[in-house]
């Protein structure tokens, strides 16, 4: 498999990608037309019933997810160009983990806390700025999204403890 | 003439100090949106839709479409300024706005695409003025099988109209489709899809589906690019203003040429994109300069700028009358109306007056208010984009959090968000559209529920959707479209093979 970008090594091919994701798509669609058959996709006394239309919907989506596999598999184009290279998936990693872990950290420490320590820790990671320009920038954005949501706008967002702490809630 | 006294009543219902200044926030939010990476016209709408609850629905649709107004006119700064489109719709005025300004014209380049922006604005809201009204009286006739076909048409024209693989956009649509259905059942009570999590149970909500495929999403594909901002300097004052409007009347033929593109393929979906590549391609055979475009000609500047407002205006033409969005932001905006318990389409111009006349009013002076910020802050808005990545990447991903959160305060969506996130940024490295998944998501229930009632009048017979002239020549233009690409295909496949 060759490097489809700036000399990085590639992790998957596009055609791999390609593939697997028409792949879900049709299994997707399977689930979602044999549940709409489960609940019933023909006709009722009092007209179609609930199943009716998903069901075909759920058809269509496997007919059409077949036919991008094979289109995939044929493609020669696609031959050996890179759907996401080494250098790319850490690039794009470093953003999703952080993400996932803010969202994780906002049902403890509540929207404002977390949103504080997510900036600065960005920050410091990957723009490696120093903590004290970090934990300001992070401590500034909360304060103006406080102050823009729960004072000027009159919609609560989820606290936690610190919030408690200093009364806020 | 009726639709002038309906729009006087319009302005005085939009005039007001409070409303003037929602417009000129929301200009200014629109611009910063628009400018900013991750966040466009639609999730940017998205995201402020909550803060509008509060306000009365026709303050709230005010700043929501300057929103849009404002992400229109931004695009066109990045693209121009950073050789970076903002959106998808000034990709074409990359093509002579960037050359523009590396030959230090940045101000012209700027002045240029910002005017004509305005006037294919102006143009389309003169259009939806005067052809809105007669849609909409004419829609009142429609029954359950004509409204079923229009959205059929619509549909169909994204899988005909779609410039890359036929059968990625029929899933991504139909993925719509079933995530619209998932939940309960208005007309039967059955849940459907839940597999028993009582988290589905209200299905999916197309905003947070917004705001992770278009926010979340671009933020992880413009990380991987490794991004690193190279501006031009623009520098705007009076005397570069009034020189380029000097200037400028010598393209009033391309002017209304694009316009005239743009207003037709806006009230088609997803028309803005192909609007602006359509009207650079005719002003690059009809001007007399045409080879010189991209070399930073100010008329290819002109033409898709132009064009792109004017579709991105038209759009809510088919929205406000026929309640059938014409691109994700204009599905936004009908998500709105529906929050403030609006029912978008023909009935509206009947039953809310005040607030349909006051929304076109306020296109009329949105725009304007849209020309002044742009005109006098761009180094502003550019500055913002000299903001390290790696401060704007968190910032953002936060607002789109708290825009998740917001809608229905529920922590469950702020994963959902996270989810469809990294769904969109896998759909837009394999071209799968992303735009039919979301009018899906939209208008699946109301689509589900036309088709529901024609079955019923016709007792499951399909042959209703051709029982009168209307609504047959309708369903056959929408299926022609959906077989365009078969058909072309064939065609060359029939060329290639005798040849």
């Amino acid at each position: 498999m060759s490097d489809g970008n700036g000399g990085s090594r590639s992790v998957v091919s596009l055609k791999t990608m390609d593939v697997l994701v028409a792949l879900i798509f049709f299994a997707f669609g399977l689930l979602v037309a044999w549940d709409s058959h489960r609940l019933g996709a023909k006709w009722a006394e009092d007209g179609p019933q609930s199943g009716y239309f998903p069901f075909y919907v759920g058809l269509i989506i496997c007919f059409a997810s077949l036919i991008n596999v094979v289109l995939a598999l044929r493609v020669k184009a696609a031959e050996g160009e890179s759907f996401v290279s080494a250098e790319q998936l850490k690039l794009v990693l470093s953003v999703a983990i952080p993400t996932l872990f803010y969202v994780l950290v906002i049902q403890f420490l509540g929207i404002y806390a977390a949103s504080t320590l997510f900036i600065a820790v960005f920050m410091m990671w990957l723009g490696k700025y120093g903590w004290l320009r970090s934990v300001l920038v992070g401590c500034g954005v909360s304060v103006a999204f406080f102050l823009m949501f729960e004072i000027w706008f009159h919609v609560p967002l989820p606290k936690g403890p610190i919030e408690a702490l200093i009364g806020l809630n | 003439m009726a639709e002038i006294s309906s729009l006087m009543h319009g302005f005085s219902v939009a005039l007001s100090a409070y409303n003037l200044m929602l417009m000129f926030i929301g200009v200014v939010l629109g611009v910063v949106i628009g400018v900013l990476p991750g966040l466009g016209g639609a999730n940017g709408v998205a995201i402020l839709l909550p803060l509008t609850f509060t306000m009365p629905p026709t303050s709230g649709i005010i700043m929501l479409s300057c929103i849009y107004w404002g992400a229109l006119f931004g695009g066109a700064i990045t693209s121009i300024l950073f050789n970076i489109p903002g959106e998808p719709w000034s990709v074409a005025t990359t093509f002579d706005g960037y050359p523009l300004a590396q030959k230090g014209r940045a101000g012209s380049a700027l002045t240029a695409a910002f005017t004509s922006s305005f006037i294919g604005a102006l143009i389309a809201v003169v259009m939806i003025t005067f052809l809105s009204p007669v849609v909409a009286s004419f829609a009142l006739e429609f029954g359950p099988p004509e409204f079923f076909s229009v959205y059929l048409l619509t549909f169909c024209a994204f899988v005909g109209m779609s410039k890359g693989a036929a059968f990625k956009t029929v899933a991504s649509m139909m993925a719509g489709f079933a995530l619209a259905a998932v939940g309960l059942d208005t007309v039967t009570g059955t849940l459907r899809l839940t597999f028993g999590h009582t988290e589905l149970l209200k299905g999916f909500d197309f905003l947070i589906a917004v705001i992770g495929l278009f926010g979340i999403g671009e933020i992880l594909q413009t990380m991987e690019e490794g991004l690193a901002f190279k501006g031009v300097q623009a520098k705007m004052n009076a005397k570069v203003v009034l020189e380029t409007w000097k200037e400028l009347p010598r393209y009033w033929a391309t002017s209304i040429r694009s316009a005239a593109v743009g207003c037709f393929m806006g009230i088609v979906p997803g028309g803005a994109t192909p609007a602006s590549f359509m009207s650079y391609g005719v002003a690059k055979r009809f001007s007399a300069t045409g080879d010189r475009f991209g070399t930073g000609e100010v008329e290819g500047v002109v033409a898709p700028e132009t064009a792109a407002h004017a579709a991105g205006t038209s759009a809510l033409l088919p929205m406000l009358t026929l309640g059938i969005p014409g691109s994700p932001t204009a599905a936004v905006l009908l998500g709105g109306l529906l929050i403030w318990g609006l029912q978008p389409g023909p009935l509206l111009f009947v039953e809310q007056k005040d607030f349909v006349w006051g929304l076109i009013a306020s296109m009329y002076l949105g725009n304007i208010a849209g020309l002044i910020v742009v005109l006098t802050c761009v180094p502003l808005f550019a500055a913002i984009l000299r903001i390290p990545f790696s401060i704007i990447a968190p910032v953002i991903l936060v607002i789109c959090a708290i825009g998740a959160f917001t809608v229905h305060n529920s922590m469950f969506d702020v994963w959902l968000m996270v989810i469809f996130g990294f769904i969109g940024y896998v759909f837009k490295k394999l071209d799968y559209p992303l735009a039919p998944l979301v009018l899906a998501l939209v208008l699946g229930d109301r689509a589900e529920d036309s088709f529901r009632q024609s079955m019923l009048m016709s007792q499951g017979d399909m042959r209703i959707l051709f029982a009168n002239p209307l609504v047959g020549s309708i369903t056959g233009l929408a299926l022609a479209l959906l077989l365009w690409p078969l058909l072309s295909a064939l065609w060359t496949a029939v060329r290639k093979s005798l040849a």
